[in-house]
């Protein structure tokens, strides 16, 4: 059984504790919603987890690999709140760089995953003239080629209309299925089996 | 070394269907070379003495005006965020990001500098030298630039600091070309100021990804 443990985690921005002596773990299949009011720490806890920033003490581990080691890196798949798409790249070029460098195997994939989120049709449609809602949709799409254990997704309903939703979350249901584990912030309600929520 | 092409490929692709991005600073070299004749002397002496400072200033001064963009639109839309986080090492990505600009900004300048010196009136053989001397020290230019981009990422408006930050390094780049350039002239040994010149590639090729590296995580956190 694979298990994500964060021990007595500490985080600081400015003169502001966001939490302290935060402690949890979470085993294969188990959903994780991080709730709190705005400028509560949900994204640093996010950061943090992801590898993209330190926590001012605590440790984080998955099967006793430390977060910041190259196989803790290879487990995650973190999206934050900015779409990792670059503008002058079409979905296809964009879709498939970003699964590279999350450690994806994308050979034959990308059209799947494009076509699973709702996006026929737009392979070659450069990232600068789609909507907020669809540029969210194609870095979404990574999570029908990555393979991870851990996803972290920072506010991944927003900006969805509600197909893209429920899309979404029969995904991560899905992926709780298979093992995996997902931790996410949301405002919104969502339809998630097997979900535990801490409160920061 | 896959996600290394795999890099080099998408900075090479995006730069070329925006090609202002790398078109500008060329475009900066070229004009600021043209106007010092203008300015000075068309007389060919004077021209040919100061040909060597001069082509190497406009190009010190072009590469710094390309170097802010070098991680600025990535670290906007949030790739930057995905190369740092990915398990791939982190200075091997940025160093596939260093060599697309140097094939962009670099190599082309190498390419315009004949046409240049010939402007000023070098002879065929301190235009081989000129040439000689931007090849081995450009990579150089951009691989300590990235290092001083890497730090200011996320700061707005950081041009002047960028130029603080690396100008003194370059410094040395510069006394040791030009003056190679200035003895080809008078039929001296230039070997020293080339050792000199490769063994700051050298040492910029094997320093610059790692603490480029570590500057960047650093600015993210």
């Amino acid at each position: 059984m694979s298990e994500l443990i964060v021990n007595k985690l500490s985080c600081q921005r400015g003169y502001n504790n966001l939490f302290s002596d935060l402690s949890f773990s979470l085993t294969s299949g188990e959903i994780l919603r991080v709730s709190g009011a705005n400028g509560s720490g949900k994204t640093s806890l996010l950061k943090i987890l992801a590898g993209l920033s330190g926590g001012e003490c605590g440790s984080i581990s998955y099967n006793q690999n430390q977060a910041g080691s190259s196989e803790y890196q290879k487990d995650i798949l973190y999206l934050g709140h900015l779409p990792a798409l670059s503008p002058e790249l079409c979905c296809r070029e964009n879709l498939s760089y970003l699964s590279r460098l999350q450690g994806g195997n994308v050979n034959g994939q990308i059209r799947n995953a494009l076509i699973a989120i709702d996006l026929k049709g737009y392979e070659y449609e450069y990232a600068a003239n789609l909507s907020a809602g669809q540029k969210r949709r194609v870095v979404l799409a990574s999570l029908f080629i990555n393979t991870a254990p851990i996803w972290l997704l920072d506010e991944p309903f927003t900006a969805l209309d509600s197909d893209g939703v429920s899309i979404l979350e029969k995904q991560i249901n899905k992926h709780s299925d298979n093992g995996g584990i997902c931790i996410l912030t949301t405002h919104q309600d969502c339809n998630l089996s097997n979900m535990r929520t801490l409160s920061l | 070394m896959n996600i290394f092409i795999q890099t080099l490929a998408r900075d090479l692709k995006m730069a070329l269907r925006n090609p202002s991005s790398f078109l500008n600073p060329l475009l900066f070299f070229v004009i600021a070379t043209s106007l010092f004749p203008l300015a000075i002397s068309p007389e060919a002496h004077t021209l040919s003495n100061i040909a060597p400072g001069i082509i190497w200033v406009t190009c010190m001064l072009a590469v710094l005006l390309s170097l802010n963009a070098l991680f600025h639109t990535d670290y906007d839309n949030g790739v930057l965020e995905q190369m740092v986080i990915s398990h791939h090492p982190l200075p091997l990505l940025l160093l596939a990001k260093t060599t697309a600009h140097w094939l962009l900004t670099g190599l082309p300048i190498v390419l315009l500098s004949p046409l240049l010196g010939a402007a000023l009136f070098l002879d065929s053989a301190s235009i081989g030298v000129l040439m000689l001397t931007l090849l081995l020290a450009t990579p150089s230019l951009s691989l300590i630039g990235a290092i001083g981009a890497s730090l200011i990422v996320g700061i707005k408006n950081s041009g002047m600091l960028l130029s603080l930050l690396i100008l003194p390094l370059y410094i040395p780049i510069l006394i040791f070309a030009s003056s190679a350039v200035s003895q080809a002239q008078f039929d001296l040994s230039i070997s020293a100021q080339l050792y000199f010149l490769a063994s700051i590639l050298i040492l910029s090729l094997m320093g610059s990804p790692f603490a480029s590296a570590l500057a960047l995580k650093t600015s993210l956190e």
